[in-house]
């Protein structure tokens, strides 16, 4: 029950990150995530949403660039020290991250952070063998 | 095996062919003293009359004509018919600015619709075809031009003239066009348009493509061929000569084949006037001399191209140009080095990138800037913004090998950069406005 992210192609112009989130709204879409990488001219606006694929055709449709991509998203104690271990056991697998963010969604003491690593099978199975929880697609609310 | 549409002057000796432009240059020039005194004027001024002009050797002694000669004679001092003979105007779509209008006698759109007869059936277009012309109709030379081709090949003509994108592919797809004519630019946008609409090239019926009327590179032609699953075949033409089919490619698409019949070509240098051997590139000149309404004698195209005699196998014996590979007033100048939007189709095609750019150029602080305006494609996105960097670099270097300059590149969202459904603009040169 992987998680897919949503990666878009965005130009550096005003009203762009507007229009993009507008027409989620129109469509009933709720966003998990959001977060932007960018330089000067362009950007890369990755999502997580309830419905990935409803986004991801929608999007299409209006022309826009975009891709999937399976991220990690980690249970992390909501509390101070909570992401360090996490991040030390991929400092010491020797795993690099390309990038993470957080989910606006809370649980029960839990935060939750995406993860997008060099070796996802590595990543999983430390996690597994240190009892750190991975959430699925049920327990964030991702239905399509 | 190749076919012809006329074979005995396709592949007429080149004694015949000599023997024909020796005696229609003499009349042409006979015809242009005698009827268009802007004409004899030019002669006079050179201390010329008809009896100088004793064949192709002596062509060189005539002025030249530009594209000011037909601004300065506009609009009927270049006719050499009475008006009452001409059954038709043309005119350049005026993308610099400079409009012509060009006449034709009956005679003349006769002679014109059999070079672009031969130019389908060079595609291998037969009366079996179903030919789709989506060049524009009206003033512009395209349209009427493969449409009076088609007829005379005997294909079945669809005149579905340029736009609504949608309806082109409806009609190819259901009324199995085998046949397409319009722009490169129009081509690739139908094949993108195509793979959007979820079709692949087995869907359409599709064979052989004719494009022309703007400047486009081998690649772009491989990518035109495979989205479209076609052979695309260039043509070549100016409504100050007829329109398109002055030139057209065969099967060995090595080069089109000048009508000359009809048309006597000269490579020149384009700064001193001088005629170049064949074989060196330079400007493509032309003298029309066959044409009634609107002849023209050595008319400066500022196409930068090379002639060819070799042996072609196709079997015509026609001289063949290449694809002009620049306008003497497309190119630009800049920070001193000479560029052709042509060069920076090439390198987008092999980066992978759509060859929708538009070229930016600025001056500031007294110095030349260059930006390329790229559409990012589906293929090249990546969610790793570190990733689409790395390609935008390798583009940028890509453009400095091919230009010899630094460009900066900016990728935008796809569909940005707008596309004309007749020639597309692609430079914009803020240093003259």
């Amino acid at each position: 029950m992987t998680v897919y992210q949503i990666s878009v192609f965005l130009e550096n112009r005003t009203g762009q990150l507007a229009e993009i989130t507008k027409i989620l709204g129109d469509n009933q879409i709720d966003m998990r995530a959001i977060s932007i990488a960018e330089t000067a001219d362009y950007g890369v606006l990755r999502l997580i949403v309830d419905q990935p694929q409803k986004t991801t055709s929608i999007l299409l449709s209006q022309g826009f660039v975009l891709s999937q991509t399976p991220v990690v998203v980690v249970t992390v104690p909501d509390q101070p020290g909570g992401l360090a271990p996490v991040l030390q056991l991929i400092a010491d697998g020797g795993i690099d991250i390309e990038y993470m963010y957080s989910l606006f969604t809370h649980k029960e003491g839990n935060a939750y952070m995406v993860f997008r690593v060099s070796d996802d099978e590595k990543f999983t199975s430390l996690l597994a063998q240190n009892g750190i929880a991975v959430a699925n697609r049920q327990e964030l609310g991702i239905t399509d | 095996m190749e076919r012809y549409y006329q074979p005995e002057i396709e592949c007429a000796s080149r004694e015949q062919i000599l023997a024909w432009q020796n005696e229609r240059l003499v009349k042409q020039v006979r015809n242009v003293w005698d009827n268009v005194p802007y004409y004899r004027k030019k002669m006079e001024e050179k201390g010329l009359t008809p009896d100088d002009i004793k064949g192709v050797a002596d062509l060189h002694k005539l002025p030249f004509v530009t594209k000011d000669d037909l601004r300065e004679a506009y609009p009927y001092g270049l006719v050499a018919r009475p008006l009452k003979d001409c059954v038709r105007i043309q005119s350049t779509s005026g993308t610099t600015g400079k409009r012509v209008v060009a006449f034709y006698t009956q005679h003349d759109i006769d002679l014109w619709e059999d070079c672009c007869a031969r130019a389908i059936v060079a595609a291998g277009g037969t009366n079996e075809d179903v030919c789709q012309v989506s060049y524009g109709y009206g003033l512009f030379t395209g349209g009427p031009g493969l449409n009076g081709g088609s007829h005379k090949v005997g294909c079945l003509t669809i005149p579905t003239s340029s736009g609504n994108t949608e309806r082109q592919i409806m009609f190819i797809k259901d009324l199995n066009a085998t046949i397409l004519c319009c722009t490169p630019s129009y081509a690739a946008y139908l094949g993108e348009s195509m793979k959007e609409m979820g079709m692949s090239p087995e869907d359409i019926p599709l064979k052989a493509g004719i494009f022309g009327a703007e400047a486009w590179s081998e690649e772009m032609r491989q990518d035109i061929q495979k989205t479209l699953g076609i052979k695309a075949y260039d043509i070549y033409g100016l409504t100050e000569l007829s329109g398109p089919g002055v030139s057209f490619e065969c099967s060995a698409q090595t080069g089109m084949h000048i009508n000359e019949d009809h048309f006597i070509a000269e490579i020149i240098d384009p700064n001193t006037g001088e005629v170049l051997p064949d074989g060196t590139q330079g400007e493509l000149v032309f003298t029309s001399i066959t044409k009634e309404a609107f002849p023209l004698l050595r008319y400066r195209t500022r196409d930068i191209c090379v002639l060819s005699r070799e042996k072609c196998p196709c079997g015509r014996t026609h001289v063949k140009m290449s694809k002009p590979r620049g306008r003497s007033d497309d190119m630009l100048i800049i920070k001193g080095v000479n560029v052709f939007p042509s060069q920076i189709e090439t390198v987008l095609i092999a980066q992978g990138y759509q060859a929708n750019y538009q070229m930016i150029v600025d001056r500031v602080n007294n110095s030349d800037t260059l930006e390329v305006m790229v559409e990012m494609t589906p293929e090249n996105f990546s969610d790793n913004l570190g990733k689409i960097t790395e390609m935008e670099k390798h583009l940028v270097s890509a453009l400095k090998a091919m230009l010899g300059i630094y460009a900066k590149v900016r990728l935008v969202a796809p569909k940005t950069i707008a596309r004309s459904e007749g020639k597309a603009v692609r430079v914009i040169d803020k240093r003259k406005i």
